[in-house]
Formats: structure tokens, C-alpha cells, sequence
């Protein structure tokens, strides 16, 4: 029963609000770049649908689901439908290692007998705890660049083709940047749970981000690269490509690309903030609510570090030209490469001057 | 029963319901949206004009090249992975093995720079 309850049914509530509420998270995130994107280019942005354009993406999602599919004719059928899925499922996964906030107290009903008995429990605000939460985020999400390829090359189109090739060698180069900028932490940390790595951070402001700033400006460019946003995003390069892996989608079927990418736009922010920021720790030690409630405020916390991110990457697509593509790789492998791992011999350098 | 085996039991679950939402959304889909079909509509986009030959043709050597480093270069992270994680116990020891073992690999690094394999230009 214990196991029932500990392993299958919380866990199961918790998977069922994030698979209902990412897509909507990620109509609403769409909202907020077309807004701010408007805004910083002097425009009102979408104003129609509800005040402010706020019912904007339920609409969309109403639009594309009335969309028809269509599976052009030279495509190779069983690969082009599977292709979205393969994309979104590991999009979605890696966030069941993520940890949101510490744990909550809810009160939750004592068995099945009536009237109902609630008792007082505590449940963590992630979905598990794995000890090798790092690596099973790095290896998980690799897979979406099979979805890609697969997209590609399923099309029989040129630019898809085109579109897929660029994409899986530009995600490919800078996942290795990435890694090598993620050891610095682990070093610090010595651990690969993401729950630990957070915890080692804890005390006034001790934020690794102070401790591996090479190494955190590394990963946020890998990130932007990783998720194929501008100023990374030659996949999808609309003056040229039309609109990259995805030209020959439609429909809901092109939405799922659309989610997965959003929702790898989470997962990166979400890293930086866990690995670099304190996860939901508050800065300087603040504390805004009295103890009991440290999960929500935790929660709170992790939230806005997020949301700053999120907005950054919106910032950077409004700010920022389009990376030629011998630039794109000059930069992943002759630049980032190095000083990354330049970074971990001097990490490993100073933390056996400080330890031994 | 371990204490480590019972936290992948969510991950197995979070994978089923992660595949039903695509297929239980395109079903939806499926159920309220036109389907009208037509030739124009099935061919290969190519700026409106008919597809020129097939799309599956020769594209460039590169980005073999590429993918080869990355197998390369993934693998190493991946050994350093462990490593960072007990540094703490390896010390003196783990960073000289480790500075050996990142020797060898800047060596090759050097040599496929050398060699140009990253020059797109």
C-alpha cells in the first residue's frame, strides 16, 4: 500500500497536472514572446482574442486542431507521424527530474472509508529524485534530435532535409560545450541529483553561479543553442529554409514540434536555474513566509529565476541577428570548447587547493 | 527492495502518459477537422513551383564529420561525469589522471583542427 502510494498514485497526480498544464504553460509562454517581441519593436501585439489578446492561445490551439494533416506524397508515411512524438516524449520526460521547490504539507484523505479522514502529508514538488538526475537529463533529451532527423529526412522535401541536417549538427556540437560546462558544478556539488545539487547551494547566497561564472555563461549559450533559438536558430531560418524540419507539418502534427521545442525551452531555463541559481532557494537567504509555507515560497522563487530566463531568451530573439553557419560552429568548437574545458582543469585545480 | 530501482517507476509512467498525449490530441484532431486532399496540396513544398527531382540526394561530408566528433566527444564528457562526482575523495590523484586522460584527448583535438574538419567556410 505504501509503495502504491508513494511510487504510482502521487507521482501519477503530479505527471497528470504537468502533461495537462505544459501545453497550456507553453500557449501562454507563446503569448508572452509574441507580446514582448511587440513591444520592444514598438507594436501592440495580438489584441483581438479576450483583453489584451490574454485568450490568444486558446484560440490558436482551437485553430490548429481544426487544421488539416496533410502527409504530402513522397513521405515516408510511418516516419513522418512518428517523428512529433519522438520529438515531444523526451521534451517532456526530463522534467520529471527537475525539482520545482522543496516538499509541501497537503492534507490528503486516510484511506477509502466515509466520512473521509484527512491527515497532513508531505509531498516533495518533483516527480522523483533519481541520483543520476544530470546524466538522465543530458541522455533523455539527446533523443530529440532523433525526432528531428527523423522529421527531416521523412519529408523527402529539400528543405526539411536541409532544415534536419543543420539542426542535428548544430545540436550535436554545442551538447558538448554543454556537457563539459555542467562538470564544473558537478565538482562542486559531487553529486548528480538535482534535489543534492540544489541542497549544496543552500547558506547566504552561495550560488554557484559565483563560483563557475565561465562555465554558467557557456551553458546559457549552449542552451539557447540546444533549444534552436535565435540568435541559433539556422534550422528554422525563415529567409531561407521556409521554416526548417517542420516545412511539410501541418496541423496539430506541426503543434507537437512547436511544444516540444517550447518545452526544451523550460527544461534548459530550468537547469540554469537549479545548477547555477540556488534552485528554489531564495536569495541572500530571504525568507517571505513563515516556515510552514517554505514550499510555496520555494516554488515562488524557482518560478521567477525561471521566468527570467525565459524572458532572455525572448530578449535575445528580439536583440540579436542570425548567426552565419561557419560562425555557428567556429564558435561551438573552437570557442566555447576550450575555455570549457579549460574551466574544469582550473575548477579541479582550486578544489584540491581549497579541500587537500 | 533498494531504495535506488522504486524512483524510476514514476519515469516509466511520466513515458506512457508522455506518448498519450500526442496520440489522444491527434485522434481529437482527427475527429474535427476537415480533410479535403487534393494533388496540389500532397506535393513536396519547393516555393510553389513542382519539386525538382528527388530531395534525398548528396549533402555535404561535414556534417558526417560532425556527428562522428560528437560520438567522440560525448563519450569523453560522459567519462568525466564519475570522475567530478567522487573528485572529492580522488584529489591529488584524480586530477592527474585526469589531466592525462584530457591531454590525450586535446592532442587529438588539435590535430582535427588542424586538419580543418570544423571549417565550413
Amino acid at each position: 500500500m505504501d509503495f502504491f502510494v508513494d511510487y504510482i498514485l502521487e507521482p501519477g497526480v503530479k505527471i497528470g497536472v504537468i502533461v495537462l498544464v505544459l501545453p497550456l504553460l507553453v500557449g501562454y509562454l507563446v503569448l508572452m514572446e509574441r507580446k514582448l517581441i511587440a513591444f520592444m519593436q514598438v507594436r501592440l501585439g495580438p489584441m483581438r482574442v479576450g483583453p489584451h489578446g490574454l485568450l490568444q492561445p486558446i484560440a490558436d490551439a482551437l485553430k490548429l486542431m481544426l487544421k488539416e494533416d496533410i502527409v504530402p506524397r513522397g513521405a515516408d508515411r510511418l516516419i513522418f507521424i512518428m517523428a512529433p512524438v519522438v520529438a515531444l516524449v523526451p521534451a517532456f520526460i526530463v522534467l520529471s527530474v527537475i525539482p520545482f521547490g522543496p516538499s509541501i504539507t497537503v492534507p490528503v484523505p486516510d484511506g477509502f472509508q466515509w466520512p473521509l479522514q484527512f491527515v497532513e502529508r508531505e509531498v516533495p514538488l518533483f516527480i522523483t529524485d533519481l541520483n543520476i538526475g544530470v546524466l538522465f537529463i543530458l541522455a533523455v533529451s539527446s533523443i530529440g534530435v532523433l525526432g528531428i532527423i527523423l522529421a527531416g529526412w521523412a519529408s523527402n522535401s529539400k528543405y526539411p532535409l536541409l532544415g534536419a541536417l543543420r539542426s542535428a549538427a548544430q545540436m550535436v556540437s554545442y551538447e558538448v560545450a554543454l556537457g563539459f560546462s555542467i562538470i564544473g558544478v558537478l565538482l562542486l556539488a559531487g553529486s548528480l541529483s538535482l534535489v543534492d545539487i540544489v541542497n549544496a547551494q543552500s547558506g547566504d547566497g552561495h550560488w554557484f553561479v559565483l563560483y563557475q561564472p565561465i562555465a554558467f555563461i557557456i551553458f546559457w549559450i549552449c542552451g539557447v543553442a540546444e533549444t534552436n533559438r535565435a540568435p541559433f536558430d539556422l534550422p528554422e531560418a525563415e529567409s531561407e529554409l521556409v521554416a526548417g524540419f517542420h516545412t511539410e507539418y501541418s496541423g496539430f502534427r506541426w503543434s507537437l514540434f512547436f511544444l516540444a521545442e517550447y518545452a526544451a525551452m523550460i527544461v534548459v531555463a530550468s537547469l540554469m536555474v537549479t545548477l547555477f541559481f540556488g534552485g528554489w532557494l531564495a536569495p541572500f537567504g530571504l525568507r517571505l513566509l513563515p516556515e510552514s509555507l517554505a514550499g510555496i515560497e520555494g516554488a515562488f522563487w524557482f518560478s521567477a529565476k525561471l521566468l527570467f530566463f525565459i524572458y532572455s531568451y525572448i530578449w535575445f530573439r528580439a536583440s540579436w541577428p542570425r548567426y552565419r553557419y561557419d560562425q555557428l560552429m567556429h564558435v561551438g568548437w573552437k570557442v566555447l570548447l576550450p575555455i570549457a574545458i579549460a574551466n574544469v582543469v582550473a575548477t579541479a585545480v582550486l578544489v584540491l587547493l581549497l579541500e587537500g | 527492495m533498494n531504495d535506488v530501482l522504486p524512483g524510476y517507476v514514476p519515469i516509466f509512467m511520466f513515458v506512457v502518459l508522455a506518448f498519450a498525449f500526442p496520440v489522444v490530441t491527434l485522434l481529437v484532431a482527427r475527429l474535427i477537422r476537415p480533410s479535403t486532399g487534393g494533388v496540389a496540396k500532397l506535393t513536396a513544398y519547393e516555393c510553389g513551383v513542382d519539386p525538382v527531382g528527388d530531395a534525398r540526394e548528396r549533402y555535404a561530408i561535414r556534417y558526417y564529420l560532425v556527428a562522428i566528433l560528437f560520438v567522440i566527444f560525448d563519450v569523453e564528457v560522459i567519462f568525466l561525469f564519475p570522475w567530478a562526482v567522487i573528485y572529492d575523495q580522488l584529489l591529488l590523484f584524480g586530477l592527474i589522471e585526469m589531466c592525462v586522460f584530457l591531454g590525450i584527448l586535446i592532442v587529438g583535438y588539435v590535430w582535427i583542427i588542424k586538419k580543418g574538419a570544423i571549417e565550413w567556410a
